[in-house]
Formats: structure tokens, sequence, C-alpha cells
């Protein structure tokens, strides 16, 4: 990443230099800083909210009838590992935190159906079927962006919610059919 | 009908957080305080990373960037202004964020490329972290093809992300 940043901002300096916008650069770089605090502060407040409301719905267990519901989807990408009845619940804890955007919860139930799945036996594919699947995004309620286009003055911060939602599947979709696919190449 | 939506969201987790007889206000107060740890998580890497955003815009780049690759964009029907974003998106979370609010706020939250940006990292993930996680904390070097699957997932992402905005929410 720190390359990564260099280059963007050695590239822009010299592209300024070359356009003969050094003044503005020179400015940018405070007010980008500036900006992001402002941005940060305000969207605290949405997030916060959502959080919370998350954490109602994590302990009533409304994200667990969520993933119940969810099951046989699971059972259906998943079909050895989720036999397996503690591999088959940090699954299911790993899905519905994602759908609710709890990073925090999520993360821990995946590493932990991960590790039970490297101790089963021939499920190397659907291990890698868990990683893509977590590297697609299942989130109901993107409460970052929708706070952040709250917070530049968007008319209706959620109107792209079925957007994401129509995005996110499609995206999944792909992932686990091309795994799929590729699985059968690789024995 | 989307007015309603999320106070009745709101009011109805709450009701049957009450229902289930727990201390809903205590429940939400330490979930508040997780979105105050992400707001505080994130504000240190926004602050280098936007530094870099801004200097780039204010160079001029990013925009003779976009026009420079407007043509292959416009094939795939993706706003050139989202460039940028898309190349970031599954290496860096934060970087990604950062860019995608300097987008929605050039552009507008509501135009086209603004909403386009809001979908792409609404609907992403950070991939290669999360590969990089998920496998590293196994201690298994051999990914095999969960790279190439997953980024298939994040190009397939951004052209419905451009498409859905286009087809659901009328632009262009």
């Amino acid at each position: 990443m720190g390359f990564i940043w260099l280059g963007i901002a050695a590239f822009s300096l010299l592209f300024a230099a070359a356009n003969g916008s050094i003044d503005q650069v020179s400015n940018a770089v405070f007010e980008g800083a500036q900006a992001a605090v402002e941005l940060c502060i305000s969207i605290a407040g949405p997030l916060c909210l959502w959080s919370a409301l998350m954490e109602v719905m994590n302990e009533s267990g409304l994200s667990l009838l969520l993933s119940r519901l969810l099951s046989p989807f699971l059972r259906f990408i998943f079909p050895h590992s989720f036999a397996d009845r503690e591999c088959a619940e940090a699954l299911s804890s790993n899905f519905s935190a994602n759908l609710l955007g709890l990073g925090n919860a999520a993360t821990p139930a995946g590493l932990r159906a991960a590790k039970r799945m490297a101790s089963l036996p021939g499920c190397e594919n659907e291990l890698s079927r868990l990683v893509v699947m977590n590297s697609a995004s299942l989130q109901l309620i993107p409460a970052t962006v929708a706070a952040i286009r709250g917070s530049l003055g968007s008319a209706e911060s959620f109107d792209i919610l079925p957007c994401v939602w129509l995005t996110s599947v499609c995206a999944l979709a792909v992932g686990l059919i091309s795994a799929r696919i590729m699985e059968g190449r690789g024995h | 009908m989307s007015a309603l939506f999320i106070p009745l969201l709101l009011i109805a987790v709450a009701a049957y957080g009450s229902y289930k007889k727990l201390d809903t206000f205590s429940l939400m107060i330490k979930g508040a305080k997780s979105g105050l740890e992400i707001a505080k998580g994130i504000l240190p890497s926004l602050v280098v990373l936007l530094t870099a955003v801004y200097m780039l815009r204010a160079s001029g780049a990013a925009e003779a960037a976009a026009r420079f690759l407007s043509p292959l964009f416009e094939k795939l029907g993706i706003p050139p202004d989202c460039a940028p974003l898309m190349l970031l998106r599954p290496v860096s979370g934060s970087g990604a964020l950062a860019i995608g609010a300097e987008i929605m706020e050039r552009m507008g939250p509501d135009s086209y490329a603004g909403r386009c940006a809001a979908v792409m990292l609404g609907s992403t993930e950070t991939t290669f972290y999360v590969i990089a996680l998920y496998f590293g904390s196994l201690g298994i070097k051999k990914t095999r093809h969960a790279v190439p699957a997953a980024l298939l997932a994040d190009l397939t992402g951004f052209i419905i992300a451009a498409l859905s905005v286009r087809l659901i929410l009328g632009h262009g």
C-alpha cells in the first residue's frame, strides 16, 4: 500500500508540474486531510445507529432466523462441510453476520468454519468457496456508503439499495460458478 | 414506501428485542460503540489516503485518465470516473472508500458516476485482504482458484453496478 500511496502522490506532483497546477496540488494536501476528518465525523452518527440496530438483530436471534431461512443455500454450496454440525454452525453465523454487515462477528465465525473445513477430509473446494463467498459482499444494508451519500446531501441515500442487492447477488453467483468451473480443472 | 422503510425497520427490530426480553437499550449502546470504533478505525487511513486522492484530483490527472479511458469504459457501460475506484477496490478497503467518497463529492452523490461508485463500494469487498486473511490464518500457501474466481466476481460487480444504476435508477 505504501508504494501505491507514493505512486499516487508523486504522480500527482509530476502531472501538476507539467500541467501548471502545482498551487492547487499544494493546497489539496491539507484539504484532503481536513476532508477526511469531516467525512469521518459526518458518517460516524449514522454508522453508530446502524451498528446499534444490527447488535439488537444479532442478539435477539433475528439474524439466526435469517440464516436458518438461508440454510438450504448454504447446504447447496457446502454439501460436505454443512453436514458437520460444528462447521454448519460457524457457516451460519458467518453468513448472517455478513448479511448484517457485522465484520467483527463475521470474520471470527468465518475463520472458525475455514479451520474446521481444513480439518475435514475432501473439503478443499468448499474452503475455496467459503473464501470466495467472503470476498464478495453479502451486506444487506451498506451503512457506510449510505452515510457518506447522506453527508454529501443525497436526496435519498438508500435509493441505491436495489442496485446493491442485485449487484451483490450477481457478483457472488459469478464468483461461486467460476470457482466451481475451475475446481474441475484443478484435479 | 422507502421513506417508511428505515424508521419501521428500526422500530420493528427494537420491538422484537423487547419481545425477546432483551435489554434493548444497552444492546443499542454497545452496538453504537462498535460503530464509533469503525469510524475511529478508518479515520487515520482516511486522512493519509484522502490527502493523496485530493492531490491527484487537483493535479488534473484523474480527469485526464478518465478522458483517456472513456472509450473502453463506454463499451462496458461504466462511468470512466470510477476507474481508480475499481483498481483500488480489491486491494485496499479504506483506499477505495476514500476514492469513492471523492467521486461522490466531485460528481454529486445523486449523479450517475456518484451512484455507480456507491453501488460498487456497497456490493464488493476487499478481495485480496479476505483471501490473505483466510489462507494466511490456516497457513495455506496455495490459494488455488480463489483469486481468479474472486476477481471475476469483482469485475462482474463493477459491470452490474453500472448497469443496475442505469436500469433501476434511470440514468443515461
